[in-house]
């Protein structure tokens, strides 16, 4: 994922900020690494190098952190943030074969964001409604009973909703 | 660690340094366990390959001797039943994601996998299991070692010893299935910031990280 010279800017100066507020001990990673998530929405590749520097341990290894968690995303989040569901039922009902085809329409893989940043795309444990197994949700909408056709229609729909917006607002 | 004292393993005497691990003593003496993740000089083991499994009498069941220190009057089994069946069974799962492809590979016949199946009377195949091939790709970029992650079994050996040694460019990312020896970001070892000190291939038991011949 390509960042911008700004976004990388941002990156550096927001952790710096939030990591002086930890002293050096390695304890502090984890909360540092959440607050940096909650304000740039993703810890990128600087974040992590300023955090290696702050606690004094090799970048590998807070990189190993953020890749261990499933809430560490590392890329930034999409307009569109589409979320497969992998647990229990949704799994028994072919979660996978959803998430293959989310990373089929949108060509990135799980955990990766689109180029133009329109969709990003990331697995999720159970989100309480089993019964309509397998489920996705773009952004907070909820759509059960999921088929692969269904996937090709959302990501269709969206683009021509995008498309018409374009059309409809002239420069 | 004070004095020595005297352990049997498998009947046989042994005068060791109190706390010694098991393991250790038992490979100064001649008696072969199984071990992939061990180092003599890393005081906290990983205890992570789960190989290494023996009897103490009055235990009610075996223990990884990387982590256990003698004690006077210890007797010691390296085989049993059950120990036995732990190690085939944590072999097996070993080999069932490690690409084996010994005829070409830099390790063969210095693999400790193939030392373990020996000793053991295992097979490399992974019997009851699938294989599963991660297919990652080899990374060959630094000057002179190869790095074939589907062959690592995950021992850590590489990871400490490049932090101990070498540049602290080694490290543990991912979790589960997906779990990997890599670098930060994942960047191959040649653009890694790697100062190619090799230690690491010579520190992995098996053909993950190799010199290039
Ligand atoms: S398992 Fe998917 S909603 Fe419960
Ligand atoms: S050598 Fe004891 S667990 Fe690996």
């Amino acid at each position: 994922m390509q960042l911008t010279e700004e976004e990388r800017k941002e990156a550096v100066e927001k952790s710096r900020e939030i990591l002086a507020r930890y002293d050096g001990s390695r304890g502090g990673l984890i909360p540092a690494l959440q607050q940096i998530q909650d304000v740039l929405g993703y810890v990128p590749a600087e974040a992590m190098r300023e955090a290696a520097g702050h606690f004094g341990m090799p970048a590998v290894d807070v990189y190993g952190v953020v890749t261990f968690y499933n809430q560490f995303r590392l890329t930034p989040p999409g307009r569109h943030q589409v979320k497969v569901c992998m647990g229990t039922a949704c799994h028994m009902k072919g979660g996978n074969i959803i998430m293959e085809s989310w990373e089929r329409v949108l060509k990135v893989k799980v955990g990766e964001t689109t180029p133009d940043r329109e969709f990003s795309l990331e697995r999720v444990a159970c989100v309480g409604c089993c019964t309509m197994a397998p489920v996705a949700l773009v952004n907070e909408t909820v759509h059960g009973k999921m088929t692969p056709t269904k996937v090709d229609g959302l990501y269709f729909s969206h683009q021509l909703a995008n498309q018409q917006k374009k059309e409809g607002m002239p420069e | 660690m004070s004095g020595k004292v005297r352990i049997t393993i498998d009947g046989k005497a042994i005068e060791t340094a109190a706390g010694e691990k098991i393991l250790w003593a038992a490979l100064d003496n001649g008696i072969y366990i199984p071990h992939l993740c061990s180092i003599r000089e890393n005081h906290s083991p990983f205890a992570s390959c789960r190989l290494c499994f023996v009897e103490i009498e009055g235990y009610p069941g075996p223990v990884t001797a990387c982590t256990e220190g003698a004690a006077e009057g210890m007797a010691v089994r390296t085989r049993s039943e059950r120990v036995d069946r732990l190690v085939r069974t944590g072999f097996e799962m070993i080999m069932s994601n490690h690409r084996t492809e010994c005829g070409v590979c830099p390790k063969n016949r210095s693999c400790a996998l193939q030392k373990i199946a020996k000793e053991r009377g295992l097979r490399l195949k992974p019997g009851r299991l699938e294989k599963l091939d991660r297919n990652l790709p080899v990374d060959d970029t630094a000057e002179s070692i190869i790095y074939d992650p589907n062959k690592c079994v995950l021992c850590g050996r590489c990871v400490w010893t490049c932090k101990k040694t070498g540049s602290g460019t080694l490290g543990f990312a991912k979790r589960g299935f997906d779990r990997m020896v890599t670098t930060f970001l994942e960047a191959p070892l040649g653009e890694s910031g790697c100062s190619g000190c090799s230690a690491c291939a010579e520190a992995c038991p098996v053909g993950a990280l190799a010199l290039k011949r």
